[in-house]
């Protein structure tokens, strides 16, 4: 059982409180008047800074041939199996001969480490900057080689969230 | 859930509890309000992470070291990658070592910040709370800014770092340094020499160096109880040893050594020792240096174990790695500073009532996260 000892008494001038309510209410009161420090989200989006680790993409050649070349790197070195790839012949007559048929990400399982995009060779996988993008069900929570090649179309100019300078953001 | 027990009462607290600060279940026996039994049920968080460790390489641990102590992931991949490369002899290049430093320093400041201003939550002070995230979020940003994450930042990896550090960085920092020293004023105002926050804080849940030693509790917990131990100074890793910085620890200012006044005051004031080696650190950071120079190819660290413990933000964090000569670990121990201090309350907290336990605990300053692993 603890001793319970009070070795601090306040005085009748502590007791009132009214001193130190006002000393805190004079720190608050010099906040009142100072401009805002929050984001009202849903209308105002936060801007990610560049390397962000949200969505990931695929990326595309100029001509429109996607880099990967189902290497697996990227499956490898992922701490939690969330990249699923089926390799299978390029269709383009040009450049690589691989390329993947399926490349499934399971998002609920991701952990957003930036390992995939450190051991792509190609530059193939990337992390782009969305980072809304919570569903209801687990489905669309299953991102496909489609669905990462549209995200590239969405992110390719850096635009996704809108077209303001960062420096808008905030000071640091 | 009430068991009547004579005059005795067994109440839960959580495990969906605000004061909680996770995922924990406190059973307390109160008689009236007067608490004589704190019994902590831990376990809701348990990711498995040393039987995880086990199934990948050396690498891929690291962005599980983040998940451990969510509030101060630098600090545990700093510890990570010290031990790791004590296991396999590697020299990391002193630009290398800076940002280390840096980073984690920032990173106890950021996770003081969150202790401090969930631990005045706790005793109804609602505003400190508020401005102590603003500027949390500052160093959020700068580490966004750095590695691409906010919380969970798989920075720090074996021979080196992720990612070198951006163009402004340093000036940033010494920018939010000079905004935020003033503001460690600021919350003295508010919050620490408040009469209403003293007389709910001082004197309470009183932890003596004793106790605090045989319970193996560390860090600002261990210094609250007026014992000089930080791992920093007396068993320094990386290039702590070059910098000048004091230990603060309690001295029983407004109430009797190592009570939650003392841990909390000695909590603010080592945010001023962080800005103390920053300030140095970003200084002396040398200029030019590739931060990916010393990663090895393929970490396949010797026979050998190795046990290594550096200071995080909550005390002493040791890490001890049995490695079999395979690139996965055969056995991996983290010993968490907030287990330790967790297990302590019992004992400091009979007695008290039950909205000082809940003080008492904000005061420990734990994360579930790192207790359950």
């Amino acid at each position: 059982m603890a001793i319970i000892t009070k070795s601090y008494e306040p005085t009748f001038w502590d007791k009132l409180y009214f001193p130190a309510l006002f000393k805190g209410l004079m720190v608050t009161l010099r906040y009142f008047f100072k401009r805002k420090v929050t984001i009202q989200y849903p209308e105002e989006k936060y801007i990610p800074p560049d390397g962000y680790r949200g969505l990931h993409r695929l990326n595309k050649y100029s001509d429109g041939r996607i880099r990967c070349v189902a290497c697996e790197m990227c499956s490898a070195a992922c701490p939690v199996d969330c990249i699923h790839i089926i390799p299978g012949p390029s269709p383009w007559d040009e450049g690589k001969e691989r390329y993947p048929v399926r490349f499934d990400i399971d998002l609920l399982r991701c952990i957003f480490c930036g390992f995939c995009e450190m051991a792509c060779p190609e530059e193939a996988i990337e992390l782009t900057e969305i980072y809304d993008f919570s569903d209801l069900t687990r489905e669309n929570l299953l991102i496909d080689r489609d669905g990462l090649l549209e995200v590239y179309e969405l992110t390719k100019n850096k635009n996704y969230y809108s077209q303001t300078k960062k420096s808008e953001k905030s000071e640091t | 859930m009430g068991v009547v027990h004579g005059q005795e009462m067994v109440l839960n607290i959580g495990p969906q509890h605000p004061s909680t600060h996770g995922v924990l279940r406190l059973q307390v026996k109160t008689d009236g309000e007067i608490i004589s039994e704190i019994k902590p049920f831990i376990g809701y968080l348990h990711r498995c992470f040393e039987k995880h460790c086990e199934n990948v390489t050396y690498e891929q641990v690291i962005p599980f070291t983040d998940r451990c102590d969510y509030l101060a992931s630098m600090a545990n991949n700093f510890g990570y990658v010290v031990a790791m490369e004590e296991l396999m002899e590697i020299k990391v290049p002193e630009r290398v070592e800076y940002i280390r430093v840096i980073m984690a320093e920032l990173q106890r400041i950021a996770s003081h910040l969150l202790a401090l201003g969930t631990f005045g939550l706790d005793v109804g002070a609602f505003t400190p709370f508020l401005y102590m995230f603003r500027d949390r979020e500052r160093i959020l940003d700068m580490f966004e800014m750095t590695c691409g994450a906010r919380l969970l930042y798989n920075y720090m990896w074996v021979g080196g770092l992720s990612h070198d550090l951006p163009i402004g960085f340093v000036e940033s920092a010494f920018r939010f340094l000079d905004y935020f020293e003033p503001k460690i004023e600021e919350y003295n105002n508010i919050l620490t020499y408040n009469k209403i926050f003293i007389e709910r804080t001082a004197d309470v849940g009183v932890m003596p160096a004793d106790v605090a030693i045989s319970y193996g509790v560390s860090g600002p917990n261990l210094r609250g109880s007026g014992v000089k131990w930080d791992i920093r100074k007396d068993e320094p890793y990386s290039i702590y040893d070059r910098f000048d910085f004091d230990v603060p620890v309690g001295i029983g200012e407004k109430g009797n050594l190592g009570d939650c006044w003392d841990r909390f005051n000695v909590r603010l004031t080592e945010m001023g020792e962080s800005i103390k080696i920053l300030r140095q650190a970003l200084t002396q950071i040398p200029k030019n240096g590739d931060v990916h120079q010393t990663i090895p190819k393929k970490i396949r660290p010797p026979k050998g174990s190795i046990y290594k413990r550096t200071e995080t933000p909550r005390g002493d964090l040791g890490f001890y790695i049995i490695s079999d000569g395979s690139p996965i670990p055969n056995r991996l121990k983290m010993r968490s500073p907030a287990f330790t201090a967790l297990s302590v309350l019992d004992e400091i907290g009979r007695g008290w009532m039950l909205s000082d336990v809940i003080a008492i605990l904000g005061s420990l300053d734990i994360v579930l996260g790192e207790i359950d692993r």
